[in-house]
């Protein structure tokens, strides 16, 4: 019992107050789940408030913290962001940045890697947010996406996709492919994973059922993309992705952001409101950069040939 | 660590109370193994939150999630003691299903509830600050729910349920009905555990379908870390145990996210959970008198 109580008294012992912090600026960063995607996004932060004058380690107090998946984590995270009270708090996708909205009125937050800010109740305007929230939302062209998919593969007429039903982003991009693929012809077929372990069989069930397949920005599927992948090169089935970062995973083109621009844009509206600047009057951002990205090797196991004129255009060819 | 975190862990740790307390009737009383809290504490957050943003008083989504919590305990209960399904499976089971049936309920994966009436509202007109106010309430609820708890275990009826777990041949042959008594146990249990999930649903501004993940290592990390530091001699004891090592709980994760001296971060924080366990469960020595009693081993303290 003894070794128990003194870990107790440990335990009380660090509940004491912070000591008061200097006049140096502080940004706390919650994320949900680290994966390649969203650490990309965070280092895009970091970098852009270097560019801003606001380096990490030197004139900035840069404090970070997972959730590892779970929204209870979230919550206590964001508690723990809001005692501290830093300058600015900025929260990596959707659950993130509610448990940091339930919790203060006062802080600033910018979220980032949100899809829908007004269905997650974060603004109510995208224009003029009005509180202490603003942010970048990386809701994805999805027309765009489609278009391409049918310059690379005329022949596509069943698309299938693979996503996590439990995901509110993923939920609203489906919704999206669903109205937009069929405006060039496209049917939409869609497996569902619940978790990273069922995205294997998820897409093999695609398997004789599509002519392609198109994976959104789904934190799980995004997370188990090689087993996408290995089924796709297997029943060469072209496969295409929304965000850049999977192509040179294996993916044959994505016509999209990457996430290190995502938090890059994100990182200078934290400069802004640094410097002064009010979140309530800086209307939420769209993701401002896409470039094409390819990779023919992907596309010649898929038995695919991407068009010349296609490949002229891409910012970056995997061969 | 600042007051707001000190106070949030508070705060959490008494929502989790209520798990503890639900699977301290399950995991304790009736010796039932019980994952369905993984489902039905996400499925009191969907229930209460898809109420709420259609409109209904949150007091009666609150109870409706109690309501749906008791149905996803009977159907593990069920499975159990009709179907014959062994109580482990059957509970998960229950909770695979209950994944499912949230996405129905709330019909997306997150239903945010930041600017919509609470049961935490009426909190906001009060001369004291939210975070502050919220742990008192909810110290409030959980010591009503605790001491109802206690009442029960003590009446004749929760008598039954304590032999039905302890020893259900010998209680069938005192005539007790120990089907009953497990559905009823399995249904008290989990309207707890959905009651922890609507409040926190509501206190945390969103229901998300993800909300289950790892709810019944919290509750069994708060149940035997809390016999280990408060000794489960009495009813009056167990459960006060279960309240104070869910915030103990708590505490030492708030303490884990603000360890930076020792290096520590919330990916550390499942393996601190363990060790915990295993500290709680090695500890204290062989005084839990729930457990066997090893033939050689340390001294009785």
């Amino acid at each position: 019992m003894k070794a128990l109580r003194l870990g107790l008294l440990a335990l009380m012992a660090s509940i004491m107050p912070l000591a008061a912090q200097g006049a140096e600026k502080s940004v706390a960063i919650t994320q949900i789940v680290a994966h390649p995607a969203l650490d990309a996004c965070r280092k895009g932060i970091k970098d852009a408030l270097a560019d801003a004058g606001y380096v990490a380690g030197k004139n900035l107090k840069w404090t970070y913290e997972s959730a590892q998946g779970s929204p209870t984590t979230a919550a206590q995270v964001a508690q723990k962001f809001i005692g501290e009270a830093p300058d600015v708090i900025v929260a990596i996708a959707t659950p993130s940045a509610q448990s940091v909205a339930a919790n203060t009125k006062t802080i600033p937050l910018v979220f980032s890697a949100v899809t829908d800010p007004v269905g997650a109740k974060l603004v109510s305007n995208m224009e003029h947010p009005g509180k202490n929230i603003t942010g970048v939302t990386d809701l994805s062209p999805i027309g765009a996406h489609m278009r391409l998919i049918k310059r690379i593969v005329p022949t596509v007429k069943r698309l299938g996709i693979v996503y996590n039903p439990g995901e509110a982003n993923s939920v609203s991009l489906v919704n999206l492919v669903k109205s937009e693929a069929p405006k060039i012809g496209m049917s939409v077929v869609e497996a569902a994973a619940y978790k990273s372990s069922d995205v294997l069989d998820a897409t093999r069930s695609l398997v004789g059922k599509v002519d392609a397949i198109y994976i959104p920005t789904d934190n799980t599927v995004v997370s188990a993309f090689e087993g996408v992948v290995k089924v796709a090169e297997e029943a060469k089935i072209p496969l295409f992705a929304a965000d850049t970062d999977s192509v040179k995973r294996g993916a044959i083109a994505a016509a999209g952001f990457n996430y290190y621009d995502v938090g890059r844009q994100t990182g200078a509206m934290v400069a802004r409101i640094l410097n002064g600047e009010k979140p309530g009057d800086m209307a939420v951002e769209g993701v401002s950069k896409t470039e094409l990205y390819l990779n023919l090797r992907a596309a010649a196991k898929m038995g695919v040939t991407v068009p010349t004129d296609i490949v002229k255009e891409a910012k970056d060819v995997i061969r | 660590m600042s007051s707001f975190a000190f106070l949030g862990a508070i705060e959490t740790g008494l929502l989790f109370g209520l798990v503890a307390l639900g699977v301290f009737l399950s995991f304790r009383v009736l010796e039932f193994p019980d994952l369905t809290v993984d489902g039905s504490f996400p499925l009191g957050a969907a229930v209460s939150a898809s109420l709420i943003v259609s409109g209904v008083n949150p007091y009666l989504a609150t109870l409706a999630a109690i309501g749906a919590g008791a149905l996803a305990g009977l159907m593990t209960a069920w499975l159990n003691v009709r179907l014959k399904i062994l109580h482990l499976l059957a509970s998960i089971l229950t909770m695979i299903a209950l994944y499912s049936i949230n996405l129905r309920i709330m019909g997306r994966p997150n239903i945010a509830l930041l600017g919509d009436d609470t049961v935490f509202t009426v909190l906001q007109n009060l001369p004291i600050a939210m975070h502050i106010a919220t742990p008192i309430v909810l110290a409030v609820v959980v010591l009503v729910v605790k001491i109802a708890l206690d009442f029960f275990l003590s009446s004749q009826l929760g008598l039954a349920m304590r032999a039905t777990g302890i020893n259900d041949r010998m209680a069938r042959a005192q005539g007790v009905n120990t089907k009953f008594h497990i559905l009823l146990g399995m249904a008290i249990s989990n309207a707890l555990v959905a009651l922890a999930g609507a409040l926190f649903a509501q206190s945390q501004g969103f229901a998300d379908v993800t909300l289950g993940v790892g709810v019944i290592v919290v509750g069994l990390a708060a149940v035997i870390g809390g016999e280990a530091i408060v000794p489960p001699r009495t009813v009056f004891l167990a459960t006060l145990g279960c309240v104070i090592g869910s915030i103990l709980y708590r505490l030492a994760m708030a303490l884990a996210l603000n360890a930076d001296f020792i290096g520590l971060k919330t990916q550390d924080l499942n393996l601190i959970t363990a060790v915990l366990v295993t500290l709680a469960m090695v500890l204290p020595g062989m005084r839990n008198p729930l457990r066997p009693r090893r033939a050689k081993g340390p001294p009785h303290d």
